[in-house]
């Protein structure tokens, strides 16, 4: 391209293009440093995903469709059957439940006994896993419930089979949330057999955790269940997350090689729930769902 | 004259939001790594044609929105787009008079360059992701140039849109 001075008026010569691009990599770098540095820029980010909202909304309605037509043409046998199944299953649940009562009950006596705090139920509320892709670059998953519900950053998701991740980002009424098996994700747990505390970090595999602080000799054996230990403050203490896979013991190096399996299923949950846990909420007043 | 330059605008502004919708909607594991960069393709096609109006400026407020949405660094997207749209403001005028193979390999280290900008953000900030993360949408996205081009000028000549 020619590049003379006054000739604006030509096709193809945009008047100080160069300088506008420099301009513009100068606010992205900017932006970056402070995104990445602290969350400066959390109301920003807010107020743009309050106007994507739409969108995701939009994006995720055929598959709510689908699943509704789905629900909605079940037939009557398959309904029947699936009645049946959940009525003995609600019969197992609720005879472990009368146990657990009075389990809850001794041990809150116990406590009293030893004068420790009593643990206090925590607080949970079920949100939706809306069918919208984030960020390509780590394992994360859009919830369809935010800030105006209640939710926070740092705030932890499980499931029915135990924990799935963490929000990390809470927006107004969407939220993303990253799962324990992200490269970047650690999460303090201990072995439930004899409270051997150690770390989990994810591997980029939805379906393997992996433990890299276990010394060859600890006491850690294939089937073994991990359940958080609460220690980081993020997530409360005694949910299930992975269960021990292969322990390999390397005398030539500090550490053993020890795998896990998520005992959530992190590839297929339709819905989690959050927990508010006693802390975080004010102490007494705490409702069960 | 004012309204007449605004309704000109919105088929463009449309193609954008759909092109946003199409980056978020979920795609089933195998061929999700292979999801073309729909926003770098129409930033291309649009600052090819209309570099006046669609240039570095709206390419990186597409990028910001485009972060938000996916979560990712804040103006890591918006960088690299605003350098897409740059280059193909230089090139431009040769652009339009290529065929169409030769348009679409041209697209291709465009989009080459945008991923490895994405990526060495990535790096400076310390986040790892395979490298098919990287190719995949390079990959699809040149492929489906000539696709995205056939439609988006189709686009263009009904609606007289742009400028």
């Amino acid at each position: 391209m020619v590049a003379s001075r006054d000739n604006s008026n030509t096709p193809g010569r945009i008047p100080a293009l160069g300088l506008r691009v420099l301009g513009l990599i100068f606010i992205s770098i900017l932006l970056m440093y402070f995104d990445n540095r602290d969350n400066h820029l959390d109301t920003v980010r807010k107020g743009i995903g309050a106007a994507v909202y739409p969108l995701r909304v939009v994006v995720d309605a055929p598959v709510r469709f689908w699943r509704w037509l789905g629900d909605s043409t079940t037939s009557r046998s398959d309904l029947e059957q699936e009645l049946g199944r959940l009525n003995a299953e609600r019969l197992v649940t609720s005879a472990r439940l009368q146990k657990l009562n009075a389990l809850e009950a001794e041990n809150a006596r116990l406590r009293e006994l030893l004068d420790a705090r009593a643990q206090v139920r925590d607080r949970a509320r079920v949100a939706e896993i809306m069918s919208v892709d984030a960020n390509p670059y780590s394992h994360s998953l859009v919830i369809d419930v935010g800030t105006q519900d209640g939710v926070f950053d740092g705030q932890a998701l499980i499931d029915a089979d135990g924990v799935v991740g963490q929000v990390i980002e809470a927006g107004l009424m969407t939220s993303q949330a990253m799962l324990i098996s992200d490269t970047d994700h650690a999460l303090p747990v201990e072995v439930n057999r004899n409270g051997l505390r150690t770390i989990v970090v994810g591997t980029g595999r939805i379906d393997q955790l992996q433990l890299p602080f276990v010394v060859n000799n600890a006491d850690i054996r294939v089937g073994d269940l991990l359940v958080t230990s609460g220690l980081g403050g993020t997530f409360p203490a005694g949910y299930p997350v992975a269960i021990v896979e292969t322990v390999t013991r390397l005398p030539h190096e500090p550490y053993a090689e020890v795998t896990a399996t998520p005992a959530a299923s992190l590839g297929q949950v339709r819905e989690v729930m959050l927990i508010f846990s006693a802390s975080e909420s004010d102490s007494g007043a705490t409702v069960d769902e | 004259m004012n309204r007449d330059r605004a309704s000109r605008r919105l088929p463009v502004i449309m193609s954008f939001v759909f092109g946003l919708m199409l980056t978020i909607m979920p795609l089933p594991q195998t061929i999700e790594p292979f999801r073309p960069d729909w926003l770098a393709l129409l930033v291309i096609f649009w600052t090819m044609q209309l570099p006046r109006t669609w240039s570095v400026g709206s390419a990186w407020i597409v990028g910001i929105v485009l972060d938000v949405s996916q979560g990712t660094l804040l103006g890591q997207h918006a960088l690299a787009l605003c350098c897409v749209a740059f280059v193909t403001v230089r090139i431009h005028l040769l652009m339009r008079v290529f065929p169409l193979p030769q348009l679409t390999a041209s697209v291709f280290p465009i989009l080459a360059t945008y991923q490895f900008l994405l990526f060495w953000i990535n790096g400076v900030a310390g986040i790892n992701a395979p490298a098919v993360t990287y190719w995949g949408p390079v990959i699809s996205g040149t492929l489906l140039w000539p696709v995205v081009m056939i439609f988006l000028s189709g686009l263009r000549y009904r609606t007289r849109s742009g400028a």
